[in-house]
């Protein structure tokens, strides 16, 4: 018999064209690329200049999200795109996969979306695919079992001449999440207490599996909140085993194999746990049934305290005063005494329907406090759709909320829906890094649940007290 | 890509730790289709006030910093977002090393893939480094060490790989597309 294996090895051995050797990394073989307006317009050049081709359109697909509009005129109206650059990139792409044959959801297709939401939701993420994008969260996929990586645009310029990737074979560590989450406590909770625990370059070098109870109990909307943030611990990918709840999600996706092929297919990936025996390089654990929402003070995603918690004081470490003073925070200060200017539901964190339902369920009746924005963007076409028909969209709207076309939007702000110099957001989004949101902007990272308690009270709030009811 | 195999410079310290590539360039600088003048964006939330002047307080805007080519930043540098305009922007301006105790992966992989070198040390010549701002000093690729004045030199790691392609300056695409012949026999194998 042989060794006992993790799944990340089984599926990187699975990948190899040619094994690392002493003087090369290994000959990593593509799945599937999904590509996008902002990281790809160099790698295009690249292949113009060397007069390439591209090798696979099959396993390419682009989409446009990051740049793109929100305002629904701006999308289907034939309204001027506001930001001229922007505009320039999103044709850019359009001429691009026109010239190269790659097929392209482009900004009035109904499957347009964030590219970390439309790959699950088209059925063609599956688990045991090798998965990248130029794009750092693309460690989202690997919620199927799919080991899915960020890459550079030089990167993306490989993959789409050769299908393959150099590769050095990363180290493995095990995220063993004990117990149930409590009520109130999302994933997104979860995550943000990893990082918190992990620190936010604990993971450099290694690739995540999460395991335990709380992960297993979890819908894929769940586990894809989990992976995608996996990068802010550092690791560039992290895994969660598939199992009947992927293989449930997957059956009604339009791409996904049909048939007898499905069955040949599940049949495979259900070889792809890890073994029991199996060895990681590091293994970290925590209990779920402890946490409690979760909200960032500081300017990365480490900097996180639960929402009944005071923000610490770490005496002589002046990047750490730096952080709060950009924040405008104290050491000591409870962070539910933070101020709330906007509110942003929405990324590839936390915009799929359960994050939006999850919003809305407390959003439901009540009203978004005076003076605060809420934005709520939904991660999809798909997302939008089905928020609409399931009538989330009306609640977010009577509550006050704006309701927008799909995208990243307000989650890095280069389409102009940004947040203002020095105000406060509290936002479902996954990076808190100085000026993300917007030049001076002070970015608290929550839950759904924690955003939308906030737009209510105007101020940092515990959701507890709007569930119990 | 120019070959690089020896770089003597004068340092620049940031000695902020966790640097981010959306620090390094701001979103906004991002719909570019061009990899070209990158070098203005770089620190750009940092470097600049609300108009658009130079902030005389910031490092990379003093005269002392002019002409170094080597980055000395805190603990780890480059996490965030996958960004290559982040090398991009740092090699635009004249920057051919990023020193640091941490440096994060993607970050890294896109700078090697530019013509910039990052170097991992230890906390001891960090420290050293971070209270010795514009210290001149030298990397040496071929033997993969730091030679600091006054201390012992210091050796780092960099993948053999990575550095045959930087002292040669090949890039990796010629290698991948050379490995056609094994690539469509995965590609069968596959299809079988
Ligand atoms: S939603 Fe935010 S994190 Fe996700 S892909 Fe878009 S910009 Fe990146």
């Amino acid at each position: 018999m042989s060794a006992p294996k993790t799944m990340f090895e089984k599926v990187w051995a699975a990948h190899e064209v040619t094994p690392q050797t002493a003087d090369t990394p290994a000959v990593i073989f593509i799945d599937l690329h999904l590509t996008h307006e902002v990281t790809s317009p160099q790698a295009f050049t690249l292949l113009r200049e060397r007069g390439l081709k591209v090798r696979r359109p099959d396993l390419t697909l682009a989409t446009m999200d990051h740049s793109t509009p929100t305002r629904t005129e701006q999308v289907f109206g034939g309204a001027p795109i506001s930001i001229e650059s922007a505009a320039k990139q999103i044709r850019q792409l359009e001429k691009n996969c026109a010239e190269f044959g790659v097929e392209l959801l482009g900004l009035q297709d109904s499957r347009r979306g964030i590219v970390h939401i439309i790959g699950p939701e088209l059925g063609i993420t599956q688990p045991g695919k090798t998965i990248v994008c130029g794009d750092s969260h693309t460690s989202t996929h690997g919620a199927f079992g799919a080991l899915a990586f960020g890459i550079g645009t030089t990167e993306v310029g490989h993959v789409l001449a050769t299908q393959c990737l150099l590769q050095k074979k990363p180290k493995t560590c095990a995220i063993e999440v004990r117990g149930k989450l409590p009520r109130g406590v999302m994933p997104k909770d979860l995550i943000l207490a990893i990082i918190g625990k992990v620190g936010v370059s604990g993971g450099t070098g290694y690739v995540f599996e999460y395991r335990g109870e709380a992960i297993r109990a979890m819908s894929m909307d769940e586990r894809m909140t989990i992976c995608n943030m996996s990068i802010e611990a550092g690791a560039r990918a992290g895994m969660i085993a598939p199992d009947e709840t992927t293989f449930a999600y997957l059956e009604h996706t339009p791409r996904a194999p049909k048939g007898k092929a499905w069955d040949t297919a599940v049949a495979y990936w259900k070889t792809l746990s890890t073994d029991d025996g199996a060895r990681f390089d590091k293994v970290v654990e925590i209990d779920a049934s402890t946490l409690e929402p979760m909200v960032t003070y500081g300017t990365n995603p480490g900097m996180v305290v639960p929402v009944s918690g005071r923000i610490p004081d770490r005496p002589g470490d002046a990047v750490f005063d730096a952080a709060l003073k950009y924040m405008g925070l104290q050491s000591g200060q409870s962070i539910a005494d933070a101020p709330v200017n906007v509110v942003f539901v929405g990324s590839c964190t936390n915009g799929r329907l359960i994050d939006l339902r999850a919003a809305a369920n407390i959003l439901r009746g009540r009203k978004v406090a005076k003076g605060v924005h809420m934005l709520v963007v939904p991660g999809s076409q798909e997302v939008k759709r089905l928020a609409e028909a399931e009538g989330l969209a009306e609640i977010f709207k009577e509550a006050g909320a704006e309701w927008r076309e799909s995208g990243c939007s307000m989650c890095l702000g280069m389409n102009g829906d940004t947040v203002g110099k020095g105000e406060y957001s509290v936002s479902t989004s996954n990076r808190n890094f100085e000026g993300r949101q917007g030049v001076g902007a002070r970015t608290l990272l929550a839950s759904p649940e924690t955003a939308a308690a906030s737009a209510v009270l105007g101020r940092v709030a515990d959701p507890r007290q709007f569930l119990n009811a | 890509m120019n070959p690089i195999t020896r770089i003597r410079s004068r340092t620049v310290v940031m000695p902020s730790s966790n640097i981010d590539t959306d620090q390094i360039v701001p979103a906004r600088f991002l719909t570019t289709t061009s990899k070209d003048g990158l070098g203005k964006a770089l620190f750009a939330d940092w470097r600049y006030d609300a108009n658009g002047a130079p902030r005389a307080d910031f490092i990379l805007n003093k005269p002392e910093a002019s002409g170094c080519r080597i980055l000395v930043a805190g603990r780890n540098i480059g996490c965030g977002s996958s960004r290559e305009h982040a090398p991009w922007a740092l090699v635009d301006f004249g920057f051919q090393a990023v020193i640091s105790t941490e440096i994060a992966d993607i970050f890294k992989n896109n700078s090697l893939k530019n013509g910039l070198l990052p170097i991992v040390v230890d906390e001891s010549t960090h420290s050293w480094l971070i209270e010795h701002p514009g210290a001149e000093i030298e990397i040496d690729l071929a033997s993969s060490t730091l030679n600091v004045p006054a201390r012992p030199a210091v050796s780092f790691s960099i993948e053999p790989f990575a550095r045959f392609c930087l002292m040669n300056g090949v890039d990796e695409l010629g290698f991948l597309l050379s490995k056609n012949s094994e690539i469509e026999a995965y590609e069968s194998r596959r299809r079988a």
